[in-house]
């Protein structure tokens, strides 16, 4: 198990890792999870050892391991940019770990074979790393990383040289290669999708500190913070009263976590928000908000409109894109919404 | 990877037995004289020889650069001197070796028969060798071609008539230049100046060094693609012309003249704070018996020192000793030689 | 913890090793020799005198051989440039038949001794002008640009140019906005070298110049080795390393940051059309014809006299000390070892100097910075005077190097070191940090991370600075001719004695050895083309 504690990563006077903990168990898959310039792939190398840490310890199983070089940790890495020797074939790329554990020619060999039969390249042993396509590298660079068993398996944004319509696929592939072989995995992505498709449990990163930690789950549904909350999708937000223990929506009462004051935050991610145009129907049912549409996106298969409602704007789903300017009902999912306290997270501007 | 170590293998190997063969000779029982001198010595291994068994000294030479050169270094080494003796510096420089004090007195068994007008260094330091004449040497074919007559004199060479066919060395960086500097102070005495400011306006050409003189510039030289006929040489520049042809002509085709020589002479010394006094001055010795003096004409095209010497049919055949060449005493041209030198280069150069 | 500690400790003093090797190789054979013959000029009577640079500055004379000195050196650099570039693209872009003859051929000329050279140059009718100065540097120092510039145009990324050819720039707009700027670091390395050489430039300047002309080395050999004018040289050596300080300082701005060089190495286009080989030919007819001239003129007066003057090269000449063609194996020998003392060195220095850091510290960088300069000052030192420094200060046994046969392996490494460092710089440099602590990652140690990586990036520039440094050697003449001993006669040294003497025998030999000389040249430089680790070089 990786048990990262207290960990700071200085850059001169910039403090690019803020005491961070976080661990890993054996078999589970662990994200880092924050905007561009959170500090995650800092994270990442220290917890690799290619970054020396400022304080805190990184530990795996009982042993403390901080001082221990990179190349002594068993700690398999996955280059965002892949990183591949374009000196050697594929071939000479996944056995590189072997041959530096001092394994024979053909258990290296029978080990490549196995590795690039798990990712799906079998035959690819003597092609060049150049005549690769970007997802062919990052397989490589997969089979690379995990050939020599490591202990830890560390992947940086791994589908973000991937082309759009092969990173669903390619995401699954990496879930199902991961869980085959078991090894305890962390990855650090800004992509929402990344995460959650494949990670059990989310550590949100932010200015190098740790935003929200728990199972991926738990920090879906309580961000724990509104520019978590923002980050994770929420684009609605409304601030709402509470009386006895309820909170009172348009679309109905609501109850309250038990830990909040007078008055609570409600985000809302644009999909638990459905609008359908008004015309369709007699006119508002009780569970819905009517408003005028500002701004509407098609997206294919749904579109996404901008609605002023008289409890404030809000962002929603709806099968057609109605003219800008019409009335439109907007339907909630409320028990897909984000409560937290609005007294601790006034900050608006945030 | 593994080619370049045996390269590396055998680079080593090569060197180290290269830098054994190199300074082996001392420890089989022969004792080893170190003679230094200037790139233009020359003798036949059997006359080494010869003095070897005479002696049981082997003598090693060691040539350090033209005539300038290798004085100055003996020069600056004279506290650890490189050798035991040294020979070649000639009467143009005899004082910045004699004021430099790099030779010990010895006078030499022999030296009494070299004729009192070449035994120039009345303290016993340095031992006059031989001596030899710089002239103007000229292209036979070239002139029996183009003139009615050959020039005799340095006042013919400011004849408009040999306009352009003049190349001389200069003196700054050349022996030979500096003698011709010397025949020029000789004959015209204060005006000297002025006859290289009309051998200026005749079309005199100044080149470095001789052998840029005498095989790129002098039409007469062997396999020459010089223009020019007349060119500043040796006297004994003919006979080496008829000896170093294949086959042997009958007759030169250059011509030294007479009437336009200085005379330089050479000399050797035992060098001061030598290793091997003893050895060197039966080197010296040697040098002045019939077995050595004999041996130069053909090696270093000078004529031998001590009278009556047998000179090889080729010298005696194609070379002339001229009857009354140009001399200044050995003070007289240290004295001036940098003022020369330097008056020459604004008056030719500039 | 301990594992870490013992990774510091042994990680610092391989660092350690690594700079102070070749630190200690220059300061023991380039800074006291030359420090020392300096300080005879320099101190009269114990006490710092630097009255002599003040009268050199004030003798209107040396100001204007120093002006001359910079003057054709940069006109001889552009010259060099301008017929050098055109061929370095073709012949990095391009793939046809002969490729590899064609740069051999260009290399030769690297190792002649200016005697010889200059005899084939006179043919020209040129000698004793500016011209002939310019053309016989631009002869020389082709190979530099070739050799330099082509190692990084081949691994240019061919991306970028897609990109801006994308991006709608014509063929000569992607030219001057996209490779001319990635190609700028090498193309100023180049031209400093090249300056440099031009600076320093002795032979050429003397034999084909002429008396008329006078460089800052000239005139340091005439006060050496000829006037015995320490303090004249002496003052006219610090002007000279100013000068090139200043110069290596320009270049290093010019130079700007360098660039990733892309491992993706371009295929090249193999020729086909007739409009390609005529591209081809246009700009290959410059070089070829400026270098194939003199060699040419060369190779067949060599045959002369039906070749008799190879046959001689068996025979060891009355007062010489060995046949020519031993005087070639020796100098194939001292290259040998001069090229392994003088890669091993300057890849030691390169690695220290671009060795990864964990922390960025400004004040190493700066050191590292003065490293690779004081690297590059051998080649702003007068050739007399370093050996004339040698003679100074290896005098006292058991160091009494003067009569070593290593010193002239030393002497040729010294020389050499400056191109190793140079060349082998920029490819470290450009090692993508990630592919490293991937290897890293994997269980490579420090030092396999070096060998897996750095060597194999860094091993095509090393093979052509071995090829250099060979070369060099090869050529060497400047310096070997004060330390030269009977066994070490190199094969320079007895052209220039052969030519030394009048008649044909030895004019033939000379030619013959030189021809001999600058075809092992050309097939050690073909060699390298075949051993060259990666798939294409040049």
């Amino acid at each position: 198990m990786l048990r990262v504690a207290g960990v700071s990563v200085h850059y001169g006077s910039v403090v690019a890792v803020d005491r961070v903990d976080l661990t890993v168990a054996d078999g589970e898959i662990g994200a880092v999870l924050g905007p561009s310039g959170s500090g995650k792939t800092s994270l990442l190398r220290a917890v690799a050892g290619l970054e020396p840490v400022a304080s805190g310890t990184v530990t795996w199983d009982a042993t403390d391991v901080t001082a221990v070089p990179p190349h002594r940790r068993d700690f398999g890495l996955m280059f965002q940019d892949h990183a591949l020797f374009d000196h050697r074939d594929v071939l000479g790329n996944v056995t590189f770990g072997l041959r530096m554990r001092g394994d024979r020619t053909e258990a290296r060999a029978d080990r490549a074979r196995e590795m690039l039969d798990l990712v799906g390249l079998t035959g690819y042993e003597h092609r060049r790393i150049d005549e690769l396509s970007g997802g062919e590298q990052q397989r490589v660079a997969l089979a690379r990383a995990l050939a020599p068993r490591p202990r830890l398996l560390m992947l940086d944004e791994p589908l973000a040289a991937v082309d759009r319509e092969r990173r669903t696929d390619l995401a699954s592939e990496l879930h199902r290669i991961i869980r085959a072989t078991g090894t305890a995995t962390l990855l650090v992505t800004h992509d929402l999708d990344e995460a959650f498709t494949l990670a059990d449990s989310v550590v949100i990163l932010d200015h190098g500190r740790v935003e929200r930690a728990g199972s991926a789950r738990a920090v879906w549904r309580t961000p724990g913070s509104v520019r978590a909350a923002r980050f994770l999708g929420v684009a609605t937000e409304l601030t709402l009263p509470i009386a006895a223990g309820v909170i009172t929506t348009p679309w109905g009462p609501l109850p309250a976590p038990d830990d909040i004051g007078s008055t609570a935050w409600i985000g809302f991610r644009p999909a638990d928000l459905r609008y359908r145009a008004e015309a369709d129907a007699a006119g508002a049912a009780t569970d819905e908000v009517t408003g005028t549409v500002r701004a509407t996106w098609f997206r294919g298969d749904h579109s996404v409109s901008h609605i002023d409602t008289a409890v404030g704007a809000l962002v929603a789903v709806g099968r057609d894109q109605p003219p800008i300017g019409t009335s439109v009902a907007v339907r909630a999912d409320l028990e897909a919404a984000v409560i937290l306290d609005s007294e601790r997270y006034a900050e608006p501007g945030l | 990877m593994r080619a370049r170590i045996v390269l590396l293998v055998v680079t080593l190997v090569v060197a180290v037995s290269a830098c054994s063969s190199g300074s082996g000779g001392s420890a089989n029982g022969t004792k080893t004289i170190t003679l230094v001198s200037h790139d233009s010595f020359a003798a036949s291994k059997a006359v080494l020889r010869a003095f070897t068994r005479q002696t049981g000294w082997k003598v090693r030479v060691l040539k350090n650069g033209d005539a300038g050169t290798a004085l100055n270094q003996v020069i600056l080494t004279k506290d650890a001197p490189l050798g035991d003796a040294f020979f070649g510096v000639d009467n143009t420089f005899l004082t910045r070796a004699l004021d430099a004090n790099v030779f010990a007195r010895y006078h030499a068994n022999g030296s009494d028969a070299i004729p009192k007008a070449l035994r120039l260094d009345p303290t016993d330091h340095a031992t006059t060798i031989d001596f030899g004449d710089v002239c103007v040497n000229a292209d036979k074919k070239a002139f029996a071609a183009r003139f009615e007559f050959r020039p005799k004199t340095l006042e013919d060479l400011t004849d408009p008539k040999y306009r352009n066919l003049l190349v001389v060395e200069n003196p700054a960086t050349s022996s030979t230049g500096l003698a011709f500097v010397a025949a020029t102070v000789a004959h015209f005495g204060d005006h000297w100046l002025d006859y290289w400011d009309r051998l200026r306006a005749n079309g005199v050409k100044v080149v470095d060094g001789w052998e840029q003189a005498y095989n790129g510039e002098f039409s007469g030289a062997a396999g020459s693609k010089g223009t020019r006929p007349l060119v500043v040489s040796y006297a004994s520049s003919p006979p080496a012309e008829v000896y170093f042809a294949d086959p042997q002509p009958t007759v030169a085709p250059t011509v030294s003249l007479d009437a336009t020589c200085f005379r330089q002479v050479e000399f050797a010394g035992v060098l001061r704070g030598a290793a091997h006094p003893d050895g060197a001055r039966k080197l010296i010795d040697f040098i002045l018996t019939q077995r050595f003096q004999r041996d130069m004409p053909l090696q270093m095209f000078v004529d031998p020192a001590v009278p009556n010497t047998p000179l090889p049919p080729v010298f005696q055949k194609f070379a002339t000793v001229p009857a009354d060449p140009f001399t200044l005493s050995p003070s007289e041209i240290g004295r001036h030689r940098a003022t020369w030198i330097k008056d020459w280069t604004a008056h030719v150069l500039r | 913890m301990i594992a870490g500690l013992r990774r510091n400790v042994g990680g610092r003093l391989g660092a350690a090793v690594l700079v102070l090797l070749p630190l200690t190789f220059l300061g023991l054979f380039f800074v006291w020799p030359v420090g020392a013959i300096m300080a005879r000029g320099l101190f009269a009577h114990g006490s710092l005198d630097l009255g002599p640079i003040d009268d050199a500055f004030r003798d209107p004379a040396l100001r204007h051989v120093a002006w001359f000195t910079a003057w054709q050196a940069t006109l001889s650099t552009i010259a060099t440039l301008a017929i050098a570039l055109p061929a370095t693209a073709v012949l990095s872009r391009f793939r046809f038949a002969g490729r590899a003859l064609v740069i051999a051929g260009l290399t030769m000329p690297f190792v002649l001794p200016t005697v010889v050279v200059a005899t084939a140059f006179r043919g020209l009718g040129v000698d004793g002008s500016l011209a002939a100065i310019l053309l016989a540097h631009a002869f020389f120092n082709v190979a530099v640009v070739v050799r330099v510039v082509g190692a990084a145009w081949v691994g240019l990324d061919p991306r970028a140019e897609d990109a801006a050819r994308t991006l709608g720039a014509g063929p000569v707009r992607t030219f001057t906005a996209v490779t001319l700027p990635a190609l700028r670091p090498a193309i100023a390395a180049a031209a400093s070298i090249v300056f440099l050489f031009c600076f320093t430039s002795f032979g050429v300047i003397l034999i084909l110049g002429g008396p008329r002309f006078a460089t800052l080395e000239t005139e340091i050999y005439r006060a050496t080795a000829q006037l015995l004018d320490l303090r004249t040289a002496a003052a006219l050596s610090v002007i000279q390393l100013l000068a090139v300080g200043v110069a290596l300082l320009v270049a290093s701005a010019a130079a700007g940051r360098s660039r990733r060089v892309s491992r993706t190495v371009a295929t090249g286009r193999q020729i086909s059309a007739l409009r390609e080989w005529a591209v081809l030919g246009a700009a290959l007819a410059p070089a070829a014809v400026l270098v194939g001239w003199p060699l040419l003129a060369l190779v067949r007066r060599s045959f002369a006299h039906g070749g008799s003057g190879y046959s001689n090269l068996t025979t060891t000449p009355g007062g010489a000390s060995s046949s020519g063609l031993h005087a070639l194996g020796t100098s194939v020998e001292i290259a040998l070892v001069a090229a392994t003392l003088a890669t091993g060195l300057g890849l030691a220095l390169a690695i220290a100097i671009t060795r990864p850091r964990g922390r960025r510290r400004g004040g190493r960088r700066v050191v590292a910075r003065l490293t690779e300069s004081l690297a590059v000052l051998p080649l702003g030192v007068s050739a007399v005077t370093v050996g004339f420094g040698f003679l100074v200060v290896f005098d006292t046994p058991p160091f009494d190097l003067r009569t070593s046969w290593w010193i002239i392996p030393i002497a040729h490494a010294l020389v050499a070191l400056p191109f190793v460092v140079r060349a082998t710089v920029p490819p470290l440099r450009s090692v993508d940090p990630h592919q490293r602590e991937a290897a890293a990652l994997l269980g490579a140690g420090p030092a396999r991370v070096w060998r897996e990586i750095d060597a194999r990036i860094a091993a095509r520039a090393a093979t052509v600075a071995a090829g250099f440094a060979f070369a060099i050697s090869l050529g060497e003449f400047g310096a070997t001719l004060f330390i030269v001993r009977p066994e070490t006669t190199t094969a320079p040294v007895a052209i220039f004695r052969f030519l030394a003497r009048p008649g044909a025998t030895n004019i033939d030999q000379a030619m013959a050895l030189a021809t001999l000389l600058a075809c092992v040249t050309g097939i050690v430089a073909l060699a390298g083309e075949r051993v060259m680790p990666g798939r294409r070089s040049i």
